[in-house]
């Protein structure tokens, strides 16, 4: 009982969730057979949109650019397979709301044929600039679920000092063992994706982090990894969460990331494994991103399975092929169920970001409905960013979003420990991410206000100048009628006139 | 697929809720209650069960006049929990009407009138018990030697109701001070705790509850054994006991060893006076005391060192009431003032300087 007084924590706060992983740690990756269509959205990243660039009716390879990056937070996306495109139109986004966003419809032609047969690249004699290069033309993004545009991050390198590289192994949330199965199935590519990674960035340590929970990737990277090559894989302590950036960096380095600033900032940048692999893909054998691993499970599931899927295959094929549900899933998720996001039905499509597809049954979700808060500090003592959540949401429950900012709002990585161990049921997330959303919406208008408040002080600006020109202007033809009248009058007159004395008067 | 509220994750909640937690916390009561029972016997009983039906009865009252509804706010126990503390801090013979008078200020006064549950800013029995002691303070400190049930002499079940009911008078032969009284009383008399002390105060049947005292404060082992229970489950975090016994035991050693005359040790503060009962059962109640572990260590200690200066200094005998109470009014400015320090940040909110990375050179591998 007095361990806690022994134990040195590795990030305050945090939760144990059971892990649940068991179901699914010991089973092989599986490749997913090609389904009958593929519904590729350009939109599978943080950032803006890709641009499709094929028409319906056009026949592609596999690993053909079929959407390019648009901006400089892009990603682009490829075919997964060869086929013909049969439409380019919006479809169900894997998404809470299930809006519609441009999706590229293709119909494989089963020969699963790609567009060419590039030899492996010696990648670590590339240059940095390149590295970045081949890593965004592959469309590779952040695997882990962030979905960021990797290429972005890899280089850091040219404008920070970056000591550490940090990969993200250590799949904190519960049910998902895709990228356990990754380390421990294709642990050389993983490595060398590491190793590409660590070259393009220039970082002098690489430390590949993985939870207690899962010894045997633990071992299998071990053994591929030699002394001397500042390259590491250690674990840590099993506690949700762990796989969040700050606290990875909190736990390894020992630094925290001041607020407002990146992991670049303190010398360190952190990537996923499936990340790693993804690079070692796109540097050293020119295949861009077209499948990846995904684990499905949850109580609701007949057999639950890892699965290599290719992109854009819908979500309710890897549930008929890992043999339907056993009964109505309470929630269907993408992604774990601590951050996780609910999906509106199973005809939304894989994505690069979705590592999951979890089916929970009621009794899995243990949902009951909120009580009030009796102030007995769980969420403190859980909240992994040091922030008080019953604060926050007492202050939101009554509208006082400053208050809920004051008390640190904008600090919340919103990893959902608070609530998951509110003993009274309280959604805090849902009301924190409510009040981020009224915020940002009251910072828009702010912000219009005063481009509004500008414009309109232009306008009277351009309007003054426009009025002063006019009476300047008429000033002048006055000056010039009269000066012509007092011609006339002279002519007329035939004598002078008294010039002098009228100009006078005029000035 | 139809749940979509909440949206947001997470999407499993780990097991228990308020229900369980005061599930745990009346559990762990339940051997000190029922030893209680037995030592003082029926009229004992009867306090209990209408205390707790009174309880029950005011907040079914309260919930109606709210508007809300009755069965979940009743089904988390808190109502039940709040009348058992209450009954457990009364002189166990006290009549009915004190015990439902109680009640009901701790229900109506102590908990709906600032909005409920969860928004009372005091300890709703210990502000019912300060309402008794002060309104009553004949029937409040009229304690009984201990009557074991079925033992000889002890009232049976028609005279238990007639003590509650007050039909007949407690016998003067059975009713007796408690340790921290008559060392009070001895103050006034001039005689040092040398003198008071034997005859009133013997350690083992102190700590095992065979003394004059309210039903539930008598056996600080069993609540003790409570209390850790509790702990050990996570239930109640253990900052508020460690430093509110702590702080305690360490001004009565302190004062002890200035004059053992005057000052009592820490053992007798310890075991007296439901030490034990407040340090794990109402200090700790959730809602009246800080959220965070700095401000539960101070607030713990808080109350430790108002318990020994009332004893002590003050004119009351007895001071957890009025400790527990004057330090739940300071839980909200603890919480206020003792935030924990956020990712990232400084204790005073500023963003954290950047570290600056060790600025060598870096390593390019070049290897095919």
């Amino acid at each position: 009982m007095l361990s806690f007084l022994f134990k040195r924590r590795a990030f305050q706060g945090g939760v144990h969730p059971e892990d649940r992983k068991q179901a699914t740690s010991h089973l092989p990756i599986q490749t997913l057979p090609l389904p009958e269509r593929l519904y590729v959205p350009v939109q599978q990243h943080i950032g803006a949109a890709a641009q499709p660039r094929v028409q319906t009716g056009q026949k592609v390879l596999k690993g053909e650019m079929i959407a390019t990056g648009s901006g400089p937070v892009s990603a682009a996306v490829h075919a997964p397979t060869s086929g013909t495109v049969v439409a380019v139109e919006p479809h169900p986004a894997p998404h809470p709301s299930g809006l519609p966003v441009q999706t590229i419809v293709i119909e494989p032609d089963g020969d699963d044929r790609w567009v060419d047969e590039p030899e492996p690249e010696h990648a670590l004699n590339l240059e940095p600039e390149v590295i970045a290069q081949r890593v965004a033309e592959a469309g590779v993004v952040g695997m882990g679920g962030a979905t960021f545009p990797a290429a972005i991050k890899l280089n850091l390198g040219s404008r920070h000092t970056i000591d550490t590289l940090v990969i993200n192994g250590s799949e904190c949330e519960p049910y998902l063992t895709c990228d356990d199965r990754l380390m421990r199935e294709r642990t050389q590519e993983v490595i060398d994706g590491v190793r590409i990674m660590r070259h393009a960035l220039g970082a002098r340590h690489t430390l590949i982090v993985l939870e207690d929970n899962k010894p045997e990737a633990l071992a299998a990277l071990q053994e591929h990894l030699y002394e001397m090559d500042h390259l590491e894989a250690i674990s840590v302590p099993t506690r949700y969460p762990m796989g969040s950036e700050k606290h990875m960096i909190k736990a390894v380095t020992g630094r925290e990331i001041p607020a407002g600033k990146l992991g670049a900032d303190i010398g360190v940048i952190v990537h996923n494994v499936g990340t790693a692999y993804a690079v070692h893909r796109a540097v050293r054998m020119r295949r861009p991103l077209v499948s990846r691993i995904v684990t499905v499970g949850g109580g609701a599931v007949q057999r639950p399975a890892n699965l290599q899927v290719p992109l854009g295959t819908r979500v309710e094929e890897l549930l008929a092929y890992c043999g339907g549900t056993r009964e109505t899933p309470a929630r269907l998720l993408m992604g774990g169920p601590m951050m996780g996001q609910i999906m509106p039905h199973a005809q939304v499509p894989v994505v690069k970001g979705t590592n999951g597809v979890i089916a929970l049954t009621a009794a899995e979700i243990n949902i009951d409905d909120p009580m009030p808060c009796i102030r007995c500090g769980r969420c403190v003592a859980a909240c992994p960013c040091g922030l008080m959540p019953l604060e926050m949401a007492s202050r939101i429950r009554s509208e006082d979003m400053d208050g809920a900012a004051a008390y640190g709002l904008m600090d919340c990585v919103a990893c959902g420990s608070c609530s998951y161990v509110c003993p009274s049921h309280i959604p805090l997330v849902q009301y924190f991410q409510h009040a981020k959303g009224v915020l940002a919406d009251r910072r828009e208008q702010q912000r219009r206000q005063e481009e509004l408040k500008e414009l309109a002080q232009q306008r009277r600006a351009r309007q003054e100048a426009e009025a002063k020109a006019k009476a300047e202007a008429a000033a002048r033809k006055k000056a010039e009628r009269e000066a012509k009248k007092r011609a006339q009058q002279a002519k007329a007159k035939e004598k002078p006139a008294p010039a002098k004395d009228n100009e006078k008067a005029e000035a | 697929m139809t749940t979509t509220t909440p949206v947001s994750g997470p999407h499993t909640h780990a097991p228990g809720g308020v229900t369980t937690q005061m599930g745990w916390v009346i559990l762990a009561l339940l051997p000190a209650t029922a030893f209680g029972v037995y030592l003082f016997g029926w009229p004992a009983l009867n306090l209990l069960l209408i205390t707790v039906l009174a309880a029950i009865a005011f907040e079914v009252i309260s919930l109606r006049i709210a508007k809300r509804p009755v069965t979940p706010f009743l089904m988390d126990g808190s109502a039940l929990l709040t009348g058992l503390l209450l009954a457990l801090t009364l002189p166990p013979w006290a009549p009915w009407w004190i015990a439902v008078l109680g009640a009901g200020f701790a229900i109506v006064v102590g908990k709906h009138v600032f909005g409920g549950l969860g928004q009372n800013l005091f300890n709703p029995a210990m502000l019912a018990r300060v309402a008794l002691l002060v309104s009553f303070p004949l029937e409040m400190t009229t304690w009984v030697t201990p009557q074991p049930m079925f033992a000889e002499g002890s009232p049976g079940f028609i005279e238990g109701l007639a003590i509650t009911f007050g039909l007949a008078a407690i016998p003067d032969a059975m009713t007796g001070a408690t340790v921290l009284g008559e060392t009070q009383t001895g103050f006034s008399r001039d005689l040092g705790l040398s003198e008071t002390l034997p005859g009133v105060y013997d350690p083992m049947q102190q700590a095992l509850g065979f003394i004059p005292a309210s039903m539930g404060e008598g056996s600080a082992l069993l609540l003790l054994a409570g209390g850790l229970v509790l702990m050990a489950r996570r239930i109640i975090s253990w900052e508020i006991p460690v430093a509110m016994l702590g702080t305690l035991a360490g001004l009565a050693t302190i004062f002890m060893l200035i004059d053992p005359e005057r000052f009592a040790g820490p053992g007798l503060h310890l075991i007296s006076g439901g030490a034990m009962l407040a340090a794990f059962f109402i200090a700790t109640d959730p809602v009246t005391s800080p959220s965070t572990m700095r401000g539960r260590l101070i607030f713990g200690a808080g109350c430790g060192l108002l318990i020994y200066v009332i004893r002590t200094w003050g004119g009351y005998p007895e001071g957890i009431a009025f400790a527990i109470i004057l330090m739940n009014g300071l839980a909200p400015l603890i919480d206020h003032y003792l935030r924990p320090r956020t990712y990232g940040r400084t204790r005073g909110g500023k963003p954290l300087e950047p570290k600056a990375s060790a600025p060598a050179a870096p390593v390019t591998e070049k290897r095919p």
